[in-house]
């Protein structure tokens, strides 16, 4: 035994294996055994409940009665629901409204802090609104932006900027919730791209720069490029964060003022917790998925999430 | 390199002062929310012009912690409906603990089972983890709450952590990638030892994973103390309910009138001060943990 060092190549390795044919099902129960518990927890609170979401879209119940199967009554319910389409638009605003401005200054942060300082300090700090619980975030916005006492008014107040209603007014509720959340998640964004830029082998930059190649161009064709991979990620979670707004919207402005805030996630809260159509908010949220699913497609076929430029 | 940026003095200085303004923006929620919390009562009409704290005091904070009594809360402009700021902050440090240990412990076990063992159906059911990423959580929400329901779990503790503590797809899947990188030879010694698979688990496998272990715990501790969702949805009670339940309903139970915005700011501020004192202690590793979450 001490003389032999097992392994797949020596005599005793070979028995080893044949040994462990013959306990196969002991390894067998041993893995179920070690799989067990997230076993429960992902039938329990994942599979279960997702066919289970998908079955309770297709009846109607309010929870206090048994469910009455109505078919494809709620899919046809939502699309001639005003507020569903509302939902839509609100989404798809917001999204368009966080997306571009989080995704590009993040780039820049991560561009100037790769290029000007390796600081630790500095990274914690432009993370730390992504520590931060979106509830108390969403609280620190109610006041820094309130109509009358707020901070932000006080500011705009020294560029000559007139009082704004911010989070009161139907039209700039949404853009007021889309600049806390560009604000709480620019620094995490940042921090993604600077570990992707950090990535990328020093010598490109110092090959580009003998080229004769501007700080510009070194953007354009190396840091670009190979932060693909990055880009996608940054921009495929994010999206199908952003489509899923809620918290943020729950402590602030809770659909309102008119239905101008009221995004998907919060009108299936409102259905599904306010109101007890499980039925109806359950078909919303498939729809949801199904929506989701597909951004995710486009987005990996436009972006060719799937290429890579190191090769 | 540093002789090109050398010959770019403009650009450099730009690019800082850019980031200099994003560092100020980046701080100032935070700046403004320390400066209602320490200012005096009745001033919240002065602060919407000034930026200093004016007539500094404590008092918001001793109120909301609860060492003040009726009558000098009310004095110091509470409603008396403070929310029991101590409960919330035990519930919290309860729920993020548990969530912590049950979650990073048992998504380990699984994702050694998938890494190493070797069991019939072993690639369906590691796909079918993985396809549970893509589910938003609003499917999932209304279903489990019909569950806990049914279970007679609302608001209990145990249907707060329910869906958290055996297991996230994201968990067993991270560590199944860390753990198939682990050289067999390990546990082949240890079983000649006659290790049991438990034991070598315990003993070999979970102290060589340190790095990858600290790194899930950190996201997932971030992300238990920040929950909201799901404890809104099933722990609303004021016995059970955690930090962010308990601080939206006190911005939501605000009667009609200004709300009590130098409690709600000193109860905000003292529930971030623990991530600041995370940053302080851990910061290096929290930013690394992060970042490898955006690069699996």
């Amino acid at each position: 035994m001490t003389d032999h060092q097992p392994g797949p190549t020596n005599p005793l390795g070979i028995t080893l294996r044949r040994a462990s044919k013959r306990i196969f099902n002991a390894e067998a129960a041993t893995a179920y055994l070690f799989i067990l518990p997230s076993l429960i927890g992902f039938v329990a609170f994942y599979g279960y409940p997702a066919v289970r979401a998908v079955l309770i879209s297709f009846t109607e119940w309010n929870l206090l009665r048994a469910p009455r199967p109505i078919g494809l009554g709620n899919y046809e319910r939502l699309l001639s629901d005003p507020l569903f389409w509302n939902a839509m638009k609100v989404t798809g605003l917001y999204v368009l409204y966080n997306i571009p401005f989080q995704t590009v200054l993040g780039l820049f942060m991560a561009v100037a802090m790769h290029r000007l300082t390796q600081s630790l300090a500095i990274r914690g700090v432009l993370v730390l609104p992504y520590l931060v619980s979106n509830v108390v975030v969403g609280l620190a916005f109610l006041w820094v932006l309130d109509p009358l006492l707020g901070t932000m008014n006080m500011v705009l107040g020294w560029f000559g900027i007139d009082r704004q209603p911010f989070l009161g007014s139907p039209d700039q509720a949404l853009l007021s919730i889309a600049g806390i959340n560009i604000w709480r998640h620019m620094g995490f964004v940042a921090l993604l791209f600077y570990a992707g830029l950090q990535a990328i082998p020093k010598e490109l930059y110092e090959a580009g720069t003998i080229d004769g190649a501007g700080e510009g161009r070194l953007f354009r064709y190396i840091s670009l490029p190979l932060l693909r991979p990055v880009m996608v990620f940054v921009l495929v979670t994010s999206v199908i964060g952003s489509f899923q707004i809620f918290d943020t919207i729950a402590v602030t402005t809770q659909g309102g003022p008119v239905n101008a805030t009221r995004a998907i996630v919060w009108y299936i809260y409102e259905n599904a917790f306010q109101f007890f159509r499980m039925g109806y908010a359950s078909a919303l949220s498939v729809v949801l998925f199904l929506l989701l699913i597909t951004v995710t497609i486009l987005q990996m076929r436009l972006l060719q999430g799937n290429r890579s430029e190191m090769e | 390199m540093r002789d090109r940026l050398a010959r770019l003095p403009y650009g450099r200085a730009i690019g800082w002062a850019l980031l200099i303004v994003l560092l100020v923006a980046t701080l100032a929620p935070f700046y403004v929310m320390l400066r209602t919390a320490i200012s005096g009562p009745g001033t919240l009409f002065q602060q919407a012009r000034s930026l200093v704290p004016l007539d500094p005091t404590t008092v918001h904070f001793e109120r909301v912690l609860g060492l003040l009594t009726p009558e000098e809360n009310r004095a110091a402009g509470g409603s008396g409906a403070m929310i029991s700021f101590a409960v919330a902050m035990r519930n919290t440090v309860l729920f993020t603990t548990v969530v912590v240990l049950g979650q990073v412990f048992f998504s380990a076990m699984a994702a050694y089972a998938f890494a190493r063992m070797r069991f019939l159906g072993r690639t369906v059911l590691f796909y079918a983890y993985l396809s549970a990423l893509m589910i938003p959580g609003i499917v999932l929400f209304i279903p489990n709450f019909i569950l806990i329901r049914e279970l007679g779990w609302l608001n209990t503790f145990q249907g707060m952590v329910a869906p958290f503590v055996l297991m996230t797809p994201f968990a067993v899947f991270f560590l199944r990638q860390f753990f198939l990188g682990i050289p067999v030879s390990l546990e082949e010694a240890a079983k000649l030892d006659g290790a049991s698979p438990f034991g070598t688990f315990w003993r070999i496998i979970l102290p060589v994973s340190k790095t990858p272990l600290v790194t899930l715990a950190i996201l997932t501790s971030i992300q238990a103390w920040n929950e909201f969702f799901w404890p809104f949805l099933v722990g609303r009670d004021p016995n059970v309910r955690v930090l962010t339940v308990a601080l939206q309903s006190f911005q939501s139970s605000t009667p009609q009138g200004s709300p009590d915005w130098a409690g709600l700011m000193a109860a905000t501020f003292l529930s971030v001060v623990p991530i600041f004192i995370l940053m302080v202690v851990l910061g290096r590793q929290v930013i690394s943990s992060l970042q490898f979450s955006g690069l699996k």
